[in-house]
């Protein structure tokens, strides 16, 4: 199967001389379609760093990113714009909706900004609130909604279209346990009808939803966890009496 | 886990017989902790013997137990108690990186490193459980939630070390004064 993401020696460094940085250090993974990887790291450590240099929001300085076999390196300005707005989601810990529209025009706007027509993009914008359970809050305005809710509208943009990689940033971050639980049994779903899915995060009880855990550390790849095991094993680790 | 007082909650429903005591505990802790039939019968003979429960006197395996007055009041009394808030007198896991932390040839953040990957296996283990049981399941819900919680102070507690042991190494190498030689003193990952 050839992954969706893939990353190859790919270090980021910001500055020069004295004031040189480096935010990334020859970091390889790869991320197949249907799976779910975690990347967990402190503050600092280069998740969101990582993340962007994944959605093709900045390049790396050294190494290679390729989204679907293509290396980014090779395309133009244009060429990666077009690749961010069809195949790559994002999904931010602060939503990033535009407040002046109501769920259905932010969920439909990626399309309607890489040229789908309007009633197209509105009913496919239809589509994904539906499949989130959003379809009774379409005409709501983001202030009107609640903040699991507006974190459903913003995963309803990242999956609207056909759309193969799905980027997520601390995705519950801003929310309460219900509701960081209910936004990532959905990234699952979504995950499991075939995306690929990254989500980097502090936060251990996020990083279990993925099949798979990296850890980052001062910009290194330091670790990374095997398959989760079957609930069986959980009885030989103290939960007997 | 108190296996008496959990049978006692049991009981305040209503008379009951220790095959299906064993079945209520095991639905009602999401049958995550496994309970012998033989440990039932045990809890309910002291139980018996220290007034907090009666039988109807047959000898037959579905002899039906009843909670007293007084079982009723050990069991309100113990609802109400918090649970013991003592620090564990030897915490593994506090002891390995506190000693992790002067052993020469051993990285510290390594070894915290070890154990921050196994707890969230574990934790991803619990979440697949979680992922998979039927909405109705809130009973196994709750249990697997106390566990990722219990885990997830571990992983924070490992996370605040590493940070606690890094900020030392920085204070440390500040100082201007010859250290001694160190084999790994770049390899800190």
């Amino acid at each position: 199967m050839r992954s969706v993401l893939e990353m190859h020696q790919v270090s980021k460094t910001h500055g020069s001389g004295a004031m040189e940085v480096h935010a990334l250090k020859e970091v390889n993974f790869a991320v197949n379609g249907g799976e779910m990887v975690a990347i967990m790291g402190p503050s600092g450590s280069g998740k969101s760093t990582l993340l962007t240099i994944a959605g093709c929001l900045e390049n790396a300085t050294a190494g290679e990113v390729l989204i679907d076999g293509a290396a980014v390196s090779g395309m133009s300005r244009d060429e990666q714009a077009r690749m961010r707005r069809r195949s790559i989601g994002y999904v931010f810990q602060d939503f990033n909706l535009l407040a002046g529209l109501t769920a259905a025009e932010n969920v439909s706007l990626p399309l309607e900004l890489d040229g789908v027509a309007t009633s197209s993009a509105r009913a496919a914008g239809l589509d994904a609130l539906r499949t989130l359970g959003l379809d009774d809050r379409a005409g709501a305005f983001p202030d009107d909604l609640s903040g699991g809710e507006r974190q459903r509208v913003a995963i309803a943009r990242a999956v609207v279209g056909h759309r193969r990689l799905l980027l997520a940033d601390e995705p519950s971050g801003a929310l309460d346990s219900a509701n960081g639980e209910t936004v990532m049994r959905l990234l699952r779903d979504i995950c499991r009808r075939g995306m690929a899915v990254v989500v980097v995060t502090h936060d251990s009880q996020i990083a279990a939803w993925a099949d798979r855990v990296l850890f980052l550390r001062d910009g290194r790849m330091v670790d990374q966890g095997t398959a989760p095991r079957g609930p069986e094993s959980l009885l030989n680790e103290g939960l007997d009496l | 886990m108190s296996v008496r007082h959990a049978l006692l909650a049991l009981l305040s429903e209503g008379p009951k017989y220790g095959l299906r005591l064993q079945r209520e505990f095991e639905e009602r802790t999401g049958e995550v902790w496994p309970l012998n039939v033989g440990q039932v019968y045990t809890t309910l003979q002291r139980l018996e013997r220290d007034g907090l429960v009666e039988s109807d006197g047959t000898d037959s395996v579905q002899k039906d137990f009843t909670i007293t007055s007084d079982g009723r009041t050990e069991l309100v009394d113990w609802l109400r108690t918090p649970p013991s808030s003592k620090i564990p007198p030897r915490d593994e896991l506090v002891i390995k990186v506190l000693v992790a932390a002067k052993v020469p040839g051993i990285q510290v953040h390594d070894v915290i490193q070890s154990h921050r990957r196994h707890l969230v296996e574990t934790m991803q283990t619990f979440t697949r459980l979680k992922a998979e049981s039927r909405p109705e399941e809130v009973e196994l819900a709750m249990v697997v939630d106390a566990e990722l919680f219990r885990l997830e102070g571990v992983v924070r507690w490992l996370d605040a070390a590493d940070a606690r042991l890094g900020g030392l190494e920085a204070v440390t190498d500040s100082v201007e004064v010859p250290q001694p030689a160190r084999a790994d003193a770049d390899v800190r990952r």
